[in-house]
Protein backbone atom coordinates (compact mmCIF):
# COMPACT_ATOMS: atom_id res chain seq x y z
CA UNK A 1 0.00 0.00 0.00
CA UNK A 2 1.57 3.56 -0.96
CA UNK A 3 1.04 6.48 1.08
CA UNK A 4 0.73 10.23 -0.04
CA UNK A 5 1.32 11.85 3.54
CA UNK A 6 1.60 15.44 4.63
CA UNK A 7 3.90 16.79 7.32
CA UNK A 8 1.66 19.41 9.71
CA UNK A 9 0.60 20.41 13.22
CA UNK A 10 -0.39 17.06 14.05
CA UNK A 11 3.17 15.03 12.92
CA UNK A 12 1.71 14.21 9.22
CA UNK A 13 -1.58 13.12 8.13
CA UNK A 14 -2.25 10.26 5.34
CA UNK A 15 -3.91 12.30 2.53
CA UNK A 16 -4.02 9.21 0.27
CA UNK A 17 -3.50 5.56 0.37
CA UNK A 18 -3.95 3.82 -2.73
CA UNK A 19 -1.87 0.62 -5.01
CA UNK A 20 -1.04 0.40 -8.36
CA UNK A 21 -3.28 -2.35 -9.82
CA UNK A 22 -6.68 -0.31 -7.59
CA UNK A 23 -7.61 2.47 -10.50
CA UNK A 24 -9.85 4.10 -8.39
CA UNK A 25 -7.77 4.51 -5.18
CA UNK A 26 -5.32 5.77 -7.82
CA UNK A 27 -7.30 8.70 -9.44
CA UNK A 28 -8.27 9.68 -5.97
CA UNK A 29 -4.34 9.84 -5.13
CA UNK A 30 -3.65 11.92 -8.03
CA UNK A 31 -6.75 14.02 -7.08
CA UNK A 32 -5.51 14.54 -3.81
CA UNK A 33 -1.93 15.24 -5.03
CA UNK A 34 -2.95 17.95 -7.47
CA UNK A 35 -4.83 19.72 -4.86
CA UNK A 36 -2.08 19.77 -2.04
CA UNK A 37 0.33 21.19 -4.68
CA UNK A 38 -2.33 23.70 -5.59
CA UNK A 39 -2.35 24.67 -1.73
CA UNK A 40 1.53 25.25 -1.77
CA UNK A 41 3.01 21.82 -0.77
CA UNK A 42 6.30 20.32 -2.72
CA UNK A 43 6.02 16.48 -3.09
CA UNK A 44 9.46 14.41 -2.25
CA UNK A 45 9.93 10.82 -2.69
CA UNK A 46 12.95 9.23 -0.59
CA UNK A 47 15.55 7.96 -3.34
CA UNK A 48 17.93 6.12 -1.47
CA UNK A 49 19.67 6.46 1.33
CA UNK A 50 20.42 10.54 1.69
CA UNK A 51 18.35 11.35 -1.43
CA UNK A 52 15.47 12.53 -1.87
CA UNK A 53 14.04 13.84 -5.01
CA UNK A 54 11.21 16.20 -5.95
CA UNK A 55 8.11 14.90 -7.60
CA UNK A 56 5.17 16.42 -9.97
CA UNK A 57 3.23 13.91 -10.92
CA UNK A 58 2.41 11.43 -8.32
CA UNK A 59 4.37 8.52 -8.67
CA UNK A 60 1.99 5.39 -8.52
CA UNK A 61 5.06 3.12 -7.49
CA UNK A 62 6.62 4.95 -5.13
CA UNK A 63 5.90 3.41 -1.19
CA UNK A 64 6.25 6.74 0.27
CA UNK A 65 5.23 10.75 -0.97
CA UNK A 66 5.85 13.02 1.30
CA UNK A 67 4.21 16.69 1.17
CA UNK A 68 6.40 19.42 2.75
CA UNK A 69 6.31 23.08 2.82
CA UNK A 70 8.32 25.41 1.03
CA UNK A 71 11.44 26.83 3.38
CA UNK A 72 12.93 30.32 3.47
CA UNK A 73 16.14 31.71 4.77
CA UNK A 74 15.78 33.02 8.35
CA UNK B 1 22.34 13.80 -1.80
CA UNK B 2 20.23 13.74 -5.12
CA UNK B 3 21.47 14.78 -9.01
CA UNK B 4 23.27 17.85 -9.08
CA UNK B 5 20.78 18.97 -11.90
CA UNK B 6 17.70 18.99 -9.78
CA UNK B 7 17.47 22.59 -8.00
CA UNK B 8 15.33 23.56 -5.40
CA UNK B 9 12.09 25.34 -6.45
CA UNK B 10 13.20 27.92 -3.46
CA UNK B 11 16.35 28.47 -4.92
CA UNK B 12 15.20 28.97 -8.35
CA UNK B 13 13.17 32.14 -6.69
CA UNK B 14 16.35 33.49 -5.78
CA UNK B 15 17.42 33.83 -8.98
CA UNK B 16 19.69 36.89 -8.12
CA UNK B 17 21.61 35.10 -5.36
CA UNK B 18 24.51 33.45 -6.47
CA UNK B 19 24.45 29.25 -6.56
CA UNK B 20 26.63 28.24 -3.42
CA UNK B 21 29.14 25.85 -4.19
CA UNK B 22 32.81 25.14 -2.84
CA UNK B 23 34.64 28.06 -4.48
CA UNK B 24 31.79 30.30 -3.09
CA UNK B 25 31.38 28.75 0.27
CA UNK B 26 35.39 29.04 0.62
CA UNK B 27 35.12 33.13 -0.83
CA UNK B 28 32.52 33.67 1.52
CA UNK B 29 34.62 32.10 4.50
CA UNK B 30 37.32 34.36 3.60
CA UNK B 31 34.88 37.77 3.46
CA UNK B 32 33.63 36.90 7.15
CA UNK B 33 37.21 36.30 8.06
CA UNK B 34 38.13 39.93 6.89
CA UNK B 35 35.20 41.21 8.22
CA UNK B 36 35.75 40.00 11.72
CA UNK B 37 39.17 41.35 11.05
CA UNK B 38 38.20 44.93 10.41
CA UNK B 39 35.96 44.57 13.44
CA UNK B 40 38.92 43.11 16.19
CA UNK B 41 41.82 44.62 15.15
CA UNK B 42 41.54 48.47 15.02
CA UNK B 43 40.39 47.39 19.23
CA UNK B 44 43.13 45.93 19.48
CA UNK B 45 45.77 48.70 17.71
CA UNK B 46 44.22 51.21 19.94
CA UNK B 47 44.60 49.38 23.25
CA UNK B 48 48.22 49.22 22.00
CA UNK B 49 48.35 53.13 21.03
CA UNK B 50 47.17 54.02 24.72
CA UNK B 51 49.23 51.77 26.77
CA UNK B 52 52.46 53.33 24.28
CA UNK B 53 51.41 56.68 24.84
CA UNK B 54 49.74 57.11 28.46
CA UNK B 55 50.24 53.37 30.47
CA UNK B 56 47.65 54.97 32.53
CA UNK B 57 45.29 54.90 29.95
CA UNK B 58 45.28 50.75 31.16
CA UNK B 59 41.55 50.75 31.75
CA UNK B 60 40.66 52.21 28.68
CA UNK B 61 43.45 49.79 26.50
CA UNK B 62 41.92 46.71 28.49
CA UNK B 63 38.10 47.81 27.57
CA UNK B 64 39.74 47.91 24.35
CA UNK B 65 40.62 44.36 24.24
CA UNK B 66 37.50 43.27 25.57
CA UNK B 67 35.77 44.68 22.87
CA UNK B 68 38.37 42.56 20.58
CA UNK B 69 37.36 39.61 22.41
CA UNK B 70 33.73 39.95 22.55
CA UNK B 71 32.88 41.17 19.24
CA UNK B 72 33.57 37.17 17.16
CA UNK B 73 32.31 35.54 20.43
CA UNK B 74 28.62 37.76 19.65
CA UNK B 75 28.70 36.87 15.87
CA UNK B 76 29.58 33.08 17.23
CA UNK B 77 26.74 33.41 19.60
CA UNK B 78 24.71 33.98 16.25
CA UNK B 79 25.89 31.28 14.56
CA UNK B 80 24.76 29.29 17.68
CA UNK B 81 21.48 30.22 17.48
CA UNK B 82 20.56 28.46 14.50
CA UNK B 83 20.30 25.43 16.18
CA UNK B 84 19.02 26.31 19.49
CA UNK B 85 15.82 24.12 20.21
CA UNK B 86 12.41 25.95 19.52
CA UNK B 87 9.20 25.79 21.62
CA UNK B 88 7.52 21.88 21.56
CA UNK B 89 4.62 21.09 20.22
CA UNK B 90 2.16 18.42 22.34
CA UNK B 91 3.37 14.97 22.81
CA UNK B 92 1.60 13.21 20.17
CA UNK B 93 2.25 15.71 17.20
CA UNK B 94 6.33 15.84 18.35
CA UNK B 95 5.92 11.70 18.83
CA UNK B 96 4.36 11.20 15.52
CA UNK B 97 6.77 13.84 13.32
CA UNK B 98 10.10 11.94 15.34
CA UNK B 99 8.73 8.54 13.99
CA UNK B 100 8.63 10.14 10.47
CA UNK B 101 11.90 11.63 10.77
CA UNK B 102 13.16 8.72 12.18
CA UNK B 103 12.14 6.82 9.12
CA UNK B 104 14.02 8.77 6.89
CA UNK B 105 17.73 8.31 9.25
CA UNK B 106 19.74 5.65 9.33
CA UNK B 107 20.22 4.18 13.52
CA UNK B 108 23.25 6.37 14.04
CA UNK B 109 21.60 9.00 13.22
CA UNK B 110 18.26 8.63 14.86
CA UNK B 111 20.39 8.54 18.13
CA UNK B 112 22.25 11.07 17.78
CA UNK B 113 18.63 12.78 17.45
CA UNK B 114 17.34 11.29 19.85
CA UNK B 115 20.07 12.76 22.39
CA UNK B 116 20.48 16.16 20.72
CA UNK B 117 17.49 17.16 18.90
CA UNK B 118 19.73 17.67 15.69
CA UNK B 119 20.12 16.05 12.63
CA UNK B 120 23.29 14.64 10.93
CA UNK B 121 23.90 14.49 7.35
CA UNK B 122 26.44 14.04 5.10
CA UNK B 123 26.88 16.11 1.74
CA UNK B 124 28.66 16.85 -1.13
CA UNK B 125 30.05 20.20 0.30
CA UNK B 126 30.71 18.57 3.64
CA UNK B 127 29.13 17.22 6.97
CA UNK B 128 26.04 18.92 8.04
CA UNK B 129 24.16 19.73 11.11
CA UNK B 130 20.62 19.81 10.91
CA UNK B 131 18.22 21.88 13.36
CA UNK B 132 14.76 23.09 13.39
CA UNK B 133 15.48 26.23 12.01
CA UNK B 134 19.02 26.60 11.30
CA UNK B 135 21.81 24.47 9.70
CA UNK B 136 26.07 24.36 10.21
CA UNK B 137 27.90 22.83 7.86
CA UNK B 138 31.50 21.79 8.05
CA UNK B 139 33.23 21.80 4.95
CA UNK B 140 36.52 19.90 6.27
CA UNK B 141 38.23 18.52 9.12
CA UNK B 142 39.47 21.27 10.52
CA UNK B 143 38.30 25.27 10.74
CA UNK B 144 35.23 26.69 9.94
CA UNK B 145 31.99 26.43 10.34
CA UNK B 146 29.38 27.83 8.61
CA UNK B 147 25.61 28.46 10.30
CA UNK B 148 22.66 29.14 8.25
CA UNK B 149 19.33 30.14 9.02
CA UNK B 150 16.71 28.15 7.29
CA UNK B 151 13.30 27.12 8.39
CA UNK B 152 10.05 26.27 6.95
CA UNK B 153 8.33 29.60 5.22
CA UNK B 154 6.85 31.58 7.85
CA UNK B 155 5.13 33.21 5.56
CA UNK B 156 2.75 30.12 5.27
CA UNK B 157 -0.23 29.61 7.35
CA UNK B 158 0.91 26.20 8.69
CA UNK B 159 4.00 26.66 9.54
CA UNK B 160 4.13 27.92 12.71
CA UNK B 161 1.93 24.59 13.78
CA UNK B 162 4.76 22.09 13.01
CA UNK B 163 6.27 19.98 15.70
CA UNK B 164 10.35 19.75 16.22
CA UNK B 165 10.62 16.60 14.16
CA UNK B 166 8.23 18.01 11.16
CA UNK B 167 10.72 21.28 11.13
CA UNK B 168 13.63 18.97 10.62
CA UNK B 169 12.12 16.60 7.95
CA UNK B 170 11.51 19.80 5.80
CA UNK B 171 14.93 20.70 5.86
CA UNK B 172 16.17 17.35 5.60
CA UNK B 173 14.09 16.83 2.51
CA UNK B 174 15.12 20.07 0.96
CA UNK B 175 18.74 19.40 1.56
CA UNK B 176 18.85 16.02 0.18
CA UNK B 177 17.10 17.11 -2.90
CA UNK B 178 19.62 20.17 -3.49
CA UNK B 179 22.06 20.89 -1.06
CA UNK B 180 23.93 23.90 -3.24
CA UNK B 181 20.18 25.11 -3.66
CA UNK B 182 19.90 24.09 0.14
CA UNK B 183 22.57 26.47 0.99
CA UNK B 184 22.05 29.51 -1.11
CA UNK B 185 18.21 29.91 -0.08
CA UNK B 186 19.58 29.43 3.12
CA UNK B 187 20.87 32.44 5.07
CA UNK B 188 24.48 32.44 6.10
CA UNK B 189 24.70 33.78 9.92
CA UNK B 190 28.07 33.24 10.66
CA UNK B 191 31.48 31.30 9.14
CA UNK B 192 34.02 31.12 11.70
CA UNK B 193 36.06 29.10 13.68
CA UNK B 194 34.51 25.49 14.93
CA UNK B 195 36.39 25.99 18.74
CA UNK B 196 34.59 29.58 19.28
CA UNK B 197 31.41 28.24 18.23
CA UNK B 198 31.75 25.03 19.66
CA UNK B 199 32.10 26.98 22.96
CA UNK B 200 28.79 29.18 22.44
CA UNK B 201 26.36 25.89 21.72
CA UNK B 202 24.12 24.61 24.61
CA UNK B 203 26.29 21.90 25.81
CA UNK B 204 23.46 19.60 25.01
CA UNK B 205 24.17 20.43 21.37
CA UNK B 206 27.73 19.89 21.51
CA UNK B 207 27.50 16.41 21.19
CA UNK B 208 26.55 16.92 17.48
CA UNK B 209 29.30 18.70 16.39
CA UNK B 210 31.29 16.21 17.89
CA UNK B 211 29.94 13.51 15.64
CA UNK B 212 30.60 15.68 12.80
CA UNK B 213 34.31 16.46 13.38
CA UNK B 214 34.18 12.65 14.35
CA UNK B 215 32.66 11.64 10.88
CA UNK B 216 34.59 13.91 8.98
CA UNK B 217 37.82 12.50 10.30
CA UNK B 218 36.67 9.07 9.86
CA UNK B 219 36.00 9.88 6.00
CA UNK B 220 39.47 11.83 5.41
CA UNK B 221 41.09 8.15 7.26
CA UNK B 222 39.49 6.28 4.61
CA UNK B 223 40.28 8.64 1.68
CA UNK B 224 43.73 9.78 2.20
Amino acid sequence: MSRLIRMDHTGHSTVAEWTADDPAAVDAAVEAFRAELDRGYLAMITAGPGQAEQVRELPVDADLVILRLPIAGG
Amino acid sequence: MAALGEVLPEAEALSWRPRVDAARLRHQGRLWTLSAAFHVLPFGFAAALLMWVQPLALPVALACLAHAWVIPELYAQRGANVLRPRPRAADAPEQRSAGLLGDLLDHEARDLHARTGLVLEPGRLGTWIVGEAGAMLLPGRRGRVYCYCIKVDPRHPAAGELPSGDRIAHLLLALRSDEHGFATVANLSFAGARWRLRRRLHKELRPALDAAVARLAHASTRTG
